[in-house]
């Protein structure tokens, strides 16, 4: 352990045309998508949407989230080829720049269980201008009350705080959504992770 | 199975979530303590991606969106090794980079600086790390720009960088500055950075690396954290 880590920096106001060119409308290719999984992928399709909130309570327009999650058999993809067979990537990235409402919005399909004893969910990486670290957190499914019941990491999270990791479930004009605001500061604080 | 850890996030390294002379951060940064989440490596994935996804050009920005000539500033090389605490590199690793041109102005539509745009820079570009870890751009040297967190306020040339690593946990973004910069002192976002960490994050000028009669060289190395290979101690 001879080196010592390069330190974070915040990942600014401009980070659109570099990291999500295509869903900002620039003329330059987008390696990652708000979209999670295709249309073909195996599962339940569900639509993330949420917004990030800062400790004025306003939404926040200049925020980047990354998600990563287990396909609806609780696996990863293995491969580009794999990604291609089903549409599965597991991962997508999202301003929250495009959207009227500052809302990202990302398709996919409800993951699995990763390993048993694990409930559901979804890893997210938070980054926006003022942020100087970017911050970790999860999405857990209120429809999985008896596996969130049984789950470590929700277990060592102080109970008051549990609710602010926990996604809501509705309809929207026939598809699924579950509703998931990141709060940055304040008494809801969302709870991030040391990871 | 393979039960190994991530190293910790060395706190030491990184900047504080709120630090006030940044004002953005101050109704930003989570105030709450982290909870510890040490997940198995095994269970931490970076995203898929290959070589096939990048476009042949991506690391070159002096001519990755040249529309009817060259960008205008001074050509630079920027290069570096990606590295894992332990020194080991880390292969085939997506380096995303973005930057202001020439004139100290980015190409992002909420940019509203009174400094010309230029038409045949985007700012943009991607490389993958070979198997030394190496990364390689050629790029113009981005100028220096204000930004209004306070009087007077100037951000230093940097470049941005983001990283993922091997594992979800070893994701990384980051600034590079230029050595000798006197805006670096003034600058609350390097200065937000703990002290004995901050010079990680300035290149070095290397005549190594500059290439005769046609530009100057600067390297950047970068370390992410790696396997625990010390649980013992901790």
């Amino acid at each position: 352990m001879a080196l010592k880590e390069t330190p974070s920096q915040t990942v600014g106001p401009y980070f659109a045309y570099g990291l999500c060119p295509q869903q900002y409308d620039f003329d330059y290719k987008s390696l990652f998508t708000p979209d999670m999984a295709g249309p073909e992928t195996p599962g339940e399709h569900i639509t993330l949407i949420g917004r990030v909130i800062d400790g004025d309570g306003n939404p926040v327009f200049d925020a980047m989230l990354e998600f990563s999650q287990v396909d609806a058999n609780g696996r990863y993809p293995a491969s580009r080829e794999a990604i291609a067979q089903n549409g599965f990537r597991g991962f997508a990235r999202v301003g929250t720049g495009t959207d009227e409402q500052q809302r990202f919005i990302v398709r996919t399909v409800k993951p699995g269980s990763e390993n048993a004893g694990e409930a559901p969910h979804v890893n997210v990486i938070v980054m926006m201008r003022g942020l100087l670290t970017h911050a970790f957190t999860r999405i857990y499914f209120e429809d999985e009350a008896a596996a969130n019941a049984e789950d470590p990491v929700l277990a060592a999270v102080p109970a008051a705080r549990r609710d602010t990791l926990i996604a809501r479930r509705s309809e929207q004009a026939g598809s699924i959504v579950y509703q998931f605001d990141i709060r940055m500061q304040g008494e809801q604080e969302t709870v991030f992770f040391d990871l | 199975m393979d039960e190994s850890i991530l190293s910790p996030r060395d706190f030491d390294s990184h900047p504080a979530y709120v630090y006030p002379p940044y004002r953005s951060s101050v109704k930003r940064g989570p105030t709450l303590p982290l909870i510890p989440l040490k997940e198995k490596l095994r269970n931490q994935h970076a995203p898929v991606y290959g070589t096939d996804d990048l476009g042949a050009l991506d690391h070159d920005l002096t001519r990755n969106a040249a529309k009817n000539g060259a960008p205008l500033g001074e050509r630079i090389i920027v290069t570096g090794r990606v590295l894992d605490e332990g020194g080991k590199p880390v292969r085939n690793t997506l380096v995303e980079i973005w930057q202001a041109n020439a004139a100290g102005r980015y190409v992002h539509k909420q940019d509203q600086h009174d400094a010309p745009l230029d038409p045949n820079f985007l700012g943009a570009g991607r490389a993958i790390t070979d198997n030394d870890g190496r990364y390689r751009f050629l790029t113009i040297k981005p100028g220096a720009y204000p930004w209004g967190n306070h009087p007077n306020a100037w951000r230093p040339n940097h470049i941005h960088f983001s990283l993922f690593g091997d594992y979800f946990g070893s994701r990384l973004v980051t600034q590079m500055y230029f050595p000798g910069d006197p805006l670096l002192a003034f600058d609350p976002i390097y200065q937000g950075t703990p002290e004995n960490a901050r010079e990680r994050l300035i290149s070095r000028f290397s005549l190594d690396t500059t290439e005769e009669g046609f530009a100057l060289g600067y390297e950047f190395d970068i370390v992410l954290r790696g396997p625990n290979q010390t649980p013992t101690e901790r």
